[in-house]
């Protein structure tokens, strides 16, 4: 059973969490190659997704998840926030939850709002992403997806490629990495790098060459334009001539170095086309895996709730 | 009216006061201070127990009238001060309007007459704090106010600073500056460290207080004038404020409670109530902090109290306004945290929250002497006691302190010939 009734982030979550997650979306994995792809297992559940941030696959992957769970689905969207909106976080989520709902998904622009909710609502909270913060389940699906390749976590060199100061995928993989036993690096400018980051033990490097050498696996995160990040680095040209991983810059290893990217890919400008589409690719598992991944999620945590 | 405070120690230390004592006031005045004095009295106050010093000042508060009076009124922030401990408070003019002429400051004072507590308003430095020219200051000066500060943010430009130093020099009242380089906190919320990092929170570099504190200070070199740094937060600040202090610059700065018993670790649980700007620091800063206050780098602890409205603290983190209530909790922490660890004596608290305040923004002075009109403030250093923020008398409660078991108490306070003693006041005229 998970320590906890939320996944609010992967911060501290012990690794018996993350490895019962991980097995038991190896077997929902198992499930939707099938051809009928779904499970009782959240039969009379509702789930809510609330999302105060637009987003398509990460809120589709949820609610796939949660269909083929039997859950009952409910999708909320709001593109602006509380403030904008007069109406409070607090009073929109305890309206939603008068409804009597049993768990709610959140996705928010403002770092702590899925903390913020289990203070206010009894439903389980998990978070799709709150601000800068953290992305629990993107950071699963790609540990699945890593484990998948490689029968293992531990030991492996993992480096986060980008702008990991506004991303919240890179501190949750770094989390969650940290916690398996993996070697984390990240590789970025300077700029990109949020302070102290080394103190977690984690590498940085600025030199893409040097990440290269070190890295069984790459993990590009996608330059988030509409995050403020244009002000970090002078132009995307020069992103891509630094930092851009290419066919050439790969030959450099000589390891099978798996590539992984959470989406939507800017071609050309964090990666090329070549790689994007390559062998080593791995993009597109990824987002099937996402799917077998938020079900072992929401499986565990609403089944929790029954056992109490 | 004679009124006699027994068995109290008083402590001043601008006239070595500091033995068990009684004191006799009459009509506000104080007319002896003896010993088991025997005196027909119209009340007797037993204070067994507690220490009465000179009274408390707090030079950094917001008491949001006019504008937002469902947050703090000067009527509320009185009572809240009172019940903290302070007879005296220098209000910040981030009001709507702002407090940017002389009626503005004739009305803030005009909401405090014949109270216990004595409040004098601060001037904005520039028209509606909009940073672009200079408000009226002179007509300001004589309205009454203290000091100069366009607090909340800080002085705009470095020529707005300039003009504001020579310009405040020819009434001697200082300038008063929020130390933020708006290009470097930009949309920040708390302070940039590992946990800003951990926390996924826009980070706000303590860079930025101090290279505003350098950019002021080459200034005050080049014009003259006095400046006070505000809400010192970190410990190249405090490094930067001893080192001009050395060269005898006109300088001096404050600390709030918050940031001296506070690190940025309390942002953990997301609790808008430890959202305040300059935001919390690391330990490093904090002992930087304290050593400050030992040495004499730090002149003042003052509260930076800023009331706020549930409503708004209860927006998300990064949309909540800045700032904590710190009136009624500020004597327990500096008590609990500075004196209880014997970082400071009793004497250098009363310098800190009195002696210098009074005497940097020339308040009326308070001092345990006999012929001079009574203002003090009732301690009881042991009481043990936990906040409550529903006990406030402040109209706002956002304080993180809440539950916190602290040391120390303010018991009451005496001034204009008020008594408000056991949560009553009383005319002792």
């Amino acid at each position: 059973m998970l320590s906890s009734r939320h996944l609010l982030g992967l911060y501290q979550v012990p690794k018996k969490d993350i490895e019962l997650i991980l097995d038991t979306a190896k077997t929902f994995r198992e499930i939707i190659e099938r051809p009928i792809k779904k499970v009782p297992t959240l039969q009379g559940k509702t789930v809510v997704n609330l999302f105060f941030e637009s987003s398509t696959r990460t809120r589709i992957s949820f609610e796939l998840a949660e269909k083929r769970l039997s859950a009952d689905v409910l999708n909320f969207s709001a593109s602006t926030s509380s403030l904008t909106k007069g109406e409070t976080l607090k009073d929109t989520v305890r309206n939603i939850e008068a409804m009597k709902i049993d768990m709610v998904v959140i996705r928010h622009s403002a770092a702590g709002s899925p903390h913020y909710l289990t203070q206010l609502i009894d439903a389980n909270v998990i978070n799709a992403g709150d601000g800068s913060h953290e992305h629990p389940t993107q950071a699963l699906l790609d540990m699945y997806t890593i484990r998948e390749k490689f029968g293992k976590l531990e030991g492996l060199n993992v480096c986060i490629v980008g702008d990991i100061s506004h991303s919240r995928v890179a501190m949750s993989n770094i989390f969650g990495l940290l916690t398996m036993g993996a070697n984390v690096a990240v590789c970025g400018p300077k700029t990109m790098i949020p302070k102290d980051l080394e103190k977690l033990g984690v590498t940085v490097f600025t030199n893409i060459d040097d990440a290269i050498q070190f890295a069984d696996v790459l993990n590009i995160l996608r330059i988030q334009l509409e995050r403020g990040a244009a002000s970090n680095f002078p132009s995307l040209r020069e992103y891509h001539r630094l930092f851009g991983i290419t066919k050439e810059r790969l030959l450099k290893s000589k390891k099978d170095i798996l590539i992984m990217h959470p989406g939507p890919i800017n071609r050309g400008v964090e990666l090329s086309s070549d790689v994007a589409d390559g062998s080593n690719s791995v993009i597109l598992e990824q987002v099937t895996n996402g799917v077998a991944v938020r079900m072992a999620v929401l499986y565990l945590i609403g089944t929790r709730t029954e056992e109490n | 009216m004679k009124v006699l405070l027994k068995n109290a120690i008083t402590v001043d230390p601008q006239v070595n006061l500091n033995f068990q004592n009684d004191i006799l006031i009459e009509n506000g005045v104080i007319t002896k201070i003896e010993s088991n004095l025997k005196e027909k009295v119209d009340a007797v106050y037993d204070l067994k127990d507690c220490v009465i010093v000179p009274g408390f000042a707090d030079v950094h508060v917001h008491l949001r009238e006019p504008g937002r009076e469902d947050e703090e009124t000067v009527k509320t922030g009185i009572e809240a001060g009172m019940n903290g401990g302070f007879t005296a408070l220098c209000c910040m003019p981030n009001t709507e309007p702002a407090i940017d002429c002389a009626e503005v400051v004739t009305f803030v004072k005009d909401r405090a007459t014949n109270s216990l507590v004595d409040v004098y308003p601060i001037g904005a430095v520039t028209k509606k704090r909009e940073g672009k020219e200079l408000a009226l200051l002179g007509e300001m000066y004589e309205a009454g106010v203290v000091a100069f500060s366009d607090d909340g943010e800080p002085v705009s430009t470095a020529k707005i600073m300039k003009y504001a130093l020579e310009y405040s020099s020819m009434f001697d009242l200082p300038i008063i500056e929020h130390c933020e380089d708006k290009s470097l906190t930009e949309n920040g919320v708390m302070n940039e460290s590992l946990n800003s990092t951990k926390f996924g929170l826009p980070p706000h570099p303590s860079l930025a207080e101090v290279i505003i504190a350098l950019r002021d200070i080459e200034i005050l070199k080049y014009t003259g004038g006095k400046l006070h740094l505000a809400h010192i937060s970190s410990k190249e600040t405090v490094e930067v404020l001893r080192k001009a202090k050395k060269e005898n610059l006109n300088i001096t700065g404050e600390v709030t409670p918050h940031h001296f018993s506070l690190t940025d670790d309390a942002v953990a649980n997301y609790d808008t109530n430890t959202k305040v700007n300059p935001p919390l620091r690391t330990q490093a800063d904090v002992d930087a902090l304290i050593e400050g206050l030992k040495d004499g780098t730090i002149d003042i602890i003052a509260s930076d109290h800023a009331p706020h409205s549930i409503e708004e603290k209860e927006w998300e983190f990064i949309y909540a306004p800045f700032g904590m209530v710190g009136l009624e909790t500020s004597v327990g922490l500096t008590l609990t945290k500075l004196f209880h660890t014997n970082f400071l004596s009793l004497n250098e608290i009363i310098y800190k929250m009195s002696i210098n305040p009074r005497k940097i923004f020339k308040l009326r002075e308070a001092r345990i002497q006999i012929g001079i009109q009574a203002n003090l403030t009732i301690l009881n250093l042991y009481q043990e006691w936990t906040v409550d923020k529903y006990s406030f008398k402040s109209k706002s409660i956002n304080t993180p302190f809440h539950g916190w078991k602290l040391k120390g108490k303010p018991i009451g306070v005496l001034n204009n010939s008020k008594l408000f003693y056991e949560n009553k006041l009383v005319s002792i005229y």
